[in-house]
């Protein structure tokens, strides 16, 4: 159900401030949401100041920098630093990205970091991610086939049928594009999410896969696949340049297309 | 609290088999409101509105109470399955089922008012 406003303990106050060196040359304001579970109070936005002239280029640099050198006691998934396990996804300047890949100078004025919008937070910029993870299994996201592959070899595809799902496959689960949906901001309880759907799509398509039918009859449903409106957040704020609303509308026309 | 696990939560109820025909609906129904709205629009056009007559006399003719009556029956539905989609999308538990059933209910109602309104115009009952 939709909420308007954050609950009484979400609310955000005023935080501490971190000032620079005053021998700082480039100094850029980094306003950072902060909560501490343990703490019992509200969350509040933290600034911290970096001199960029002793600072990688990235958000996730500066975020690093903050924790070793000015507050170790912020919090934040990161792993790989180059785009690709999608741990350190959360909200920069408005939009949901990787903090890895994200440049500090495409950010005018202050960078605003929060976490990935409207999921439980563990802590500071960590957000719980268990409903996500378990409806991307939800989706059985492996090869299901009665007939054996060949003893001998793999299971043969097509280059066209590759090329169907080479790109819903570099899809890394970072979980910008669920939690940029508002349809699953309000029913992200039964709501699968962009992401989920892309990957359902992408064994729908596979032609190896014998399941297609299965697939579909697990989609068929009001609230999983049907609360998409094709509003596109998903698709603009992919940091790997995937398109999740557009394998969500092919989904929906292969269901019209059985049923006709 | 809940001790079902994540996956299990996640997969509820299991689907409801339900949604193409809801999704195939609101396009045949948004397909025939271009057709029967320009129609509409362009008959508005070419009559004297202010006079109760002419209009009367035009909503008689045959073809013109057969549109008006698909018109307004299909305004209604497409509007009964969109304000469905908003109630779905932003109320939760008994209030989105009270919302659903007062919708429904409505526009109905409202369908049924305009077009025994449009009979009764055409077949001159006054």
């Amino acid at each position: 159900m939709a909420e308007f406003r954050l609950p009484a303990n979400s609310r955000i106050g005023k935080g501490r401030e971190f000032r620079a060196d005053t021998a700082a040359k480039r100094i850029k304001r980094f306003v950072v949401y902060r909560y501490d579970p343990d703490g019992g109070e509200n969350p509040r936005m933290d600034t911290y100041e970096v001199d960029m002239e002793r600072c990688g280029p990235m958000v996730l640099d500066a975020l690093i920098k903050i924790k070793n050198e000015i507050d170790p006691t912020l919090t934040f998934r990161r792993s790989c630093r180059e785009g690709i396990c999608g741990s350190c996804a959360m909200n920069i300047d408005g939009t949901n990205t990787l903090a890895c890949i994200k440049s500090t100078e495409e950010v005018s004025g202050e960078v605003k970091v929060y976490p990935l919008p409207h999921l439980p937070v563990v802590k500071d910029l960590v957000p719980d991610l268990t409903n996500f993870y378990a409806q991307y299994a939800s989706i059985k996201p492996w090869l299901q086939s009665q007939t054996p592959p060949p003893p001998d070899r793999e299971r043969l595809q097509t280059k066209e049928d590759q090329e169907k799902i080479n790109e819903p496959s570099a899809c890394i689960l970072c979980a910008c594009c669920s939690t940029s949906c508002p349809s699953y901001w309000w029913n992200g309880d039964r709501y699968l999410g962009p992401a989920a759907l892309l990957a359902a799509y992408r064994w729908i398509v596979d032609s190896r896969d014998e399941a297609t039918g299965e697939r579909l009859d697990h989609l068929e449903d009001p609230f999983r696949l049907y609360r998409c409106h094709t509003i596109m957040n998903c698709t603009r704020t992919c940091p790997k340049g995937l398109n999740p609303a557009k394998a969500i509308s092919e989904t929906k026309q292969l269901l019209a297309k059985r049923r006709h | 609290m809940s001790l079902r696990s994540p996956l299990a939560r996640a997969l509820g109820l299991g689907a409801a088999g339900d949604g193409p025909a809801h999704w195939w609906s609101q396009r045949v129904s948004a397909v025939a409101m271009v057709v029967l709205t320009s129609w509409f629009l362009l008959s508005a056009v070419n009559l004297e509105l202010g006079n109760p007559g002419v209009v009367a006399q035009w909503l008689a003719a045959p073809l013109n109470t057969v549109l008006m009556i698909l018109l307004t029956g299909t305004l209604s539905y497409h509007s009964a399955i969109g304000v469905q989609v908003v109630l779905e999308d932003y109320l939760g538990g008994w209030v989105r089922v009270t919302g659903l059933l007062v919708s429904q209910f409505l526009h109905i109602l409202l369908a049924a008012v305009a077009i025994v309104a449009i009979l009764r115009i055409a077949f001159g009952v006054r």
